[in-house]
């Protein structure tokens, strides 16, 4: 059964007098485990399509099911707890707490789940193991690099355990050899059953996924499976 | 989420502007500064006059005889005696509604010890004036009955009399004074009372028996009374009703047709007093009302500066609600930093507040009076003020669209 199940969902704004059309009839099925690149210009709808994927946003008709329940139709609350319990968010601009530590930002989502603070401890220590910072847990994010901050986001993502991970151009702020490591992490957690949706528009990152999704004028325009690129971070380069 | 990790993150979020969050601060401190040392003189006030009035007696009427009417010319309250010793008995033991009533004859005479002389209020009365003014002694004991009955050449003194007869602080019970040339012995010092709300000095006066006062001072015994009578009425509630009663009274034990004036008048203490207090209700009231208004402005500030402090934070809101922060989980975030800096506002304007009253007590020599009541009043309208004034910047955020507030730059 798919975890994510969309059907035929259309999202229009009201701007003043004009109606934009930004989704005009998807549909999408996503399996579990996978790894899914969104690709798109800008004003092609994969904006908004990741918006209502992650539960920030509804669909104006049409419905979508996540992990065997239908959300199109809940309220705010309903979709915080939603976010709350099955979506991990990483961001281009990692959006951390600039004034807390690593581990107090990868508690953050767990406050909302009303965990309590020495679970919540243990959780957090654990998620930044996974993503390769428990030797960090006290930085925070001014003293860590971007790749280090970006996997603090991702350790805040995958803390509550989701099903999946929603990456809005999690490479854009990184260099070529750190956006290598953020994917190798991303298809780890692919491959430990996390379904991760990412969203860019290079296309050498997208290359890293097992499908390519790609958006235009609010429409899938095509969606292919491929084997993907394993992401191998080359060795540095000793100094001599 | 619990309220105490809510309590936190407001905290941090206050200490991370730590000059900000005490100016806004200074305005709630600086308002309940002012409310509670304001209404400190206010009830000093007021707690003055109320205490004036308890050392004048409580639930007190005063009967005084009644004008003189002589060719046409009008004397007025006392200027003639229209009341009796039987009167007196009669509203002793005929009206329900008085406890006791004594008589208070009053003339000045001068009183002189062995080697000292002073001119004093001399008050010839019965042993209930003592019960009825809660006048109690220090040394010795008021004269009772027996005293009365035989016209016993017994004097209590008031304190500032044993001051210029005796010297500060001295007992001078079994001594002896003259008052007319006629010897009385000292059986009691009275404690002192102070001032009356008219100012005069309570303890400028000495007390012996009616009977002797009628037999030596004032010359010749009458079946009138030439003075006054106090009563107690036998609750505060009761003054009015005993007025009404003795009125009656006195009005058919002097045959008085209706339509006939009173030849007496009966003064209700107790209104008097009422009116008194509340003209410093009235004080009070204006004071703290100014004050109010001082924190009406420091939640004016807490407003302004958590409007300004949620426009700051609008990503960092976006992003606690992308990972799961309901609605009601913002609103409390920022009620509570509003309430967190309300409250401790409240607390140390309280101690400014204290300070100002115990220093303008000192100062100007102000009574102030802090009721403990004013102070959790005044720390719960302080929270108020915060709740009031952060609900609305408080609902702003938790109406805030994640997508949006993720993007704001």
């Amino acid at each position: 059964m798919p975890i994510i199940e969309l059907t035929d969902v259309t999202r229009r704004y009201q701007m003043g007098d004009v109606t934009v059309h930004a989704l005009g009839g998807v549909s999408l099925d996503v399996d579990a485990g996978d790894f899914v690149a969104i690709m798109g210009a800008s004003g092609s709808g994969k904006s908004t399509l990741m918006n209502i994927i992650g539960c920030l946003d509804r669909p104006t008709s049409g419905r979508y099911f996540l992990a065997g329940r239908e959300v199109s139709r809940l309220d705010p609350d309903q979709l915080a707890e939603i976010r709350n319990h099955f979506i991990g968010f990483v961001f281009q601009r990692f959006n951390l707490l600039s004034r807390a530590s690593a581990l107090e930002n990868v508690e953050l989502p767990l406050i909302y789940a009303d965990v309590t603070a020495r679970e919540r401890r243990r959780r957090a220590r654990a998620a930044l193991d996974r993503v390769g910072l428990g030797a960090r847990l006290d930085h925070h994010p001014s003293q860590l690099s971007g790749g280090q901050q970006q996997r603090v986001a991702i350790g805040r993502a995958i803390v509550c355990e989701p099903k999946v991970i929603l990456a809005d151009e999690p490479t854009g702020n990184l260099d070529s050899r750190t956006s290598l490591e953020i994917i190798a992490l991303f298809q780890e957690l692919g491959r430990s059953g996390i379904t991760v949706v990412l969203v860019t528009h290079e296309q050498d990152i997208a290359e890293h996924a097992s499908r390519v999704v790609v958006v235009k004028d609010g429409r899938i325009q095509s969606d292919e499976r491929r084997i993907p690129v394993p992401a191998v971070v080359p060795p540095l380069e000793k100094s001599a | 989420m619990n309220p105490m990790a809510t309590t936190k993150v407001a905290v941090r979020a206050l200490l991370r502007n730590k000059v900000r969050s005490f100016l806004t601060t200074l305005g709630i401190i600086v308002g309940v500064g002012a409310v509670i040392a304001m209404v400190a003189i206010g009830e000093g006030a007021k707690a003055q006059v109320e205490e004036a009035f308890k050392q004048m007696g409580t639930n007190l009427l005063v009967v005084l005889p009644g004008s003189s009417q002589s060719g046409g010319a009008r004397g007025g309250f006392g200027s003639q005696p229209t009341i009796t010793w039987d009167d007196l008995d009669a509203i002793r033991t005929q009206v329900p509604s008085v406890r006791s009533a004594a008589p208070q004859l009053m003339t000045g005479q001068q009183i002189v010890s062995e080697d000292q002389n002073w001119f004093t209020q001399i008050i010839g009365t019965a042993p209930e004036f003592f019960e009825i003014r809660s006048w109690k002694t220090v040394y010795g004991e008021p004269f009772g009955q027996p005293e009365v009955d035989g016209g016993a050449k017994v004097v209590v003194l008031g304190q500032t009399v044993v001051e210029k007869l005796f010297g500060k602080g001295a007992n001078p019970v079994g001594l002896a004074v003259r008052i007319k040339n006629v010897p009385f012995t000292i059986v009691g010092v009275l404690v002192r009372k102070g001032q009356s709300p008219f100012g005069q000095d309570y303890d400028d006066t000495v007390i012996i028996p009616a009977s002797t006062f009628a037999a030596k001072i004032q010359g010749g015994l009458s079946k009138f009374l030439s003075g006054q009578i106090l009563v107690a009425a036998t609750s505060s509630d009761s003054t009015a009703r005993a007025q009404q009663q003795i009125s009656d009274l006195l009005r058919q034990r002097h045959r008085l047709a209706p339509g006939v004036e009173d030849d007496f008048s009966i003064r209700n203490l107790a209104q008097v007093a009422n009116a008194r207090q509340d003209s410093a209700k009235t004080l009070t009231i204006i004071l703290a009302s100014i004050a109010a208004v001082s924190l009406l402005v420091g939640g004016i500030g807490i407003m302004n500066i958590m409007i300004v402090s949620v426009t700051e934070r609008t990503r960092e809101i976006g992003l606690r609600m992308a990972v799961g922060a309901k609605r009601r989980h913002i609103l409390a975030q920022f009620l509570v930093e509003a309430l967190t800096l309300s409250v401790i506002g409240g607390i140390f304007g309280v101690a400014l507040g204290l300070l100002a009253a115990q220093r303008m007590s000192v100062r100007f020599g102000w009574p102030t009076l802090v009721r403990p009541d004013i102070i959790a009043i005044s720390v719960g309208f302080s929270a108020a003020v915060g709740v009031v004034f952060g609900l609305y910047p408080a609902r702003k955020a938790s109406r805030l669209d994640p997508i949006e507030a993720l993007r704001y730059e």
